[in-house]
């Protein structure tokens, strides 16, 4: 309580680079306020140099991922209720990449190696080409129905411990992204990208943790996706087209 | 392009099917040797535990090695899989925890695999004759 008898939530906010520390504000609690509301209150009402990002406030861009109580969260759908059971709220920016500043991560190194992954639809049409039947039923597309909705907000990089201990692992959005392509019948790049996620930081590097899967907001399983490709890259180098 | 590029993306793409094909199969390697293990383990804590409660003697246990080419082919087996699946497992370790990668890590594992395999083979032969 303040001064006034409101209610008020004391919450600590990590400030400036990678040598930065956290520093403690009063937020005033609200029914139903998310992380994104109280990190908004300190910027709007307490400290206009806050950093940090955010677009929709709906869970659809993955902008405003931010590691909430040690764990990496989507502020802007995270109910404080559900978070701060010690009625404390410490946010800091997410693991895993650097600090551009305050809450505010490079985003540079997750999306290089989608990038890597060749994360990106090789199409294998032309414009004169009629348009491709895709069964929705068929195994193929339901594989790609259980990871296309990956928003790309990082939480499940900023949550994977092989990423902290092996910097060049590819991680687990863009390991789902090459094996959302790799269903797709469209798709041309192939042995191409198989090739791409096979390596001493690819697929074969993952531990099965989970935590990806744990974390993610969209419910997806980045776990099953690696699986998925593990099986794919070694069948394909037993039959030598690797 | 020019032949000299050519040759680069040539070498390039020679170079990631390599790196490609050999975690593939350092994969499968690991994976199929883990299976062989499960199943050696098993049966070597089964043949143990049933040694113990029937009060076999060590001589009694030596001379069923010495009577056939099953127990110390399954033996050799069991060695030749801890043998492989040992060193794959070290790599991964060694990498993550001490950041040690590269041919020189991986030539030293490689002799891990035969020491292993080198010590396991010796002790079959020593106990099958």
């Amino acid at each position: 309580m303040n001064e006034r008898g409101d209610s008020t939530l004391p919450v600590r906010i990590w400030r400036g680079n990678a040598n930065g520390r956290f520093e403690r504000y009063d937020v005033p609690r609200h029914p139903s306020q998310t992380v994104l509301d109280v990190v908004s209150h300190v910027q709007q009402h307490v400290d206009p140099t806050l950093a940090y990002r955010f677009a929709c406030r709906v869970g659809m861009c993955g902008s405003c991922a931010m590691t909430v109580n040690g764990k990496a969260r989507w502020t802007c759908r995270t109910h404080v209720d559900t978070v701060a059971t010690d009625a404390m709220l410490e946010v800091a920016p997410l693991n895993n990449l650097p600090i551009v500043r305050d809450l505010v991560v490079d985003m540079a190194p997750f999306f290089d190696k989608w990038a890597a992954a060749k994360g990106a639809f090789t199409p294998t049409a032309t414009r004169h080409d009629d348009f491709a039947q895709v069964e929705p039923a068929s195994p193929k597309r339901q594989a790609i129905d259980a990871t296309i909705e990956c928003i790309g907000c990082a939480v499940c990089y900023a949550s994977c411990d092989v990423v902290g201990w092996k910097p060049a692992y590819l991680g687990p959005a863009a390991l789902n992204r090459a094996w959302t392509l790799v269903n797709d019948v469209r798709d041309g790049a192939g042995a191409v990208r198989l090739r791409a996620v096979s390596d001493d930081a690819g697929c074969q590097a993952c531990h099965t943790h989970q935590s990806c899967t744990e974390r993610c907001p969209k419910h997806l399983s980045p776990t099953a996706a690696i699986a998925g490709l593990k099986r794919r890259v070694a069948a394909a180098a037993i039959k030598g087209q690797l | 392009m020019s032949d000299t590029g050519t040759w680069a993306a040539d070498s390039a793409h020679r170079n990631r099917s390599r790196t490609a094909r050999a975690a593939a199969w350092r994969f499968v390697l690991q994976r199929a040797s883990a299976a062989v293990l499960a199943l050696c383990v098993v049966v070597h804590l089964a043949t143990m535990i049933y040694a113990v409660r029937h009060g076999l003697s060590s001589e009694a246990i030596v001379a069923r090695m010495q009577a056939g080419a099953a127990w110390p082919t399954f033996y050799a087996v069991f060695a030749a899989a801890a043998a492989i699946h040992a060193p794959l497992g070290m790599r991964t370790v060694v990498d993550e925890w001490l950041g040690l990668r590269g041919s020189a890590v991986d030539a030293a594992l490689g002799l891990f695999a035969l020491l292993l395999l080198g010590g396991g083979l010796y002790a079959v032969h020593a106990l099958a004759g």
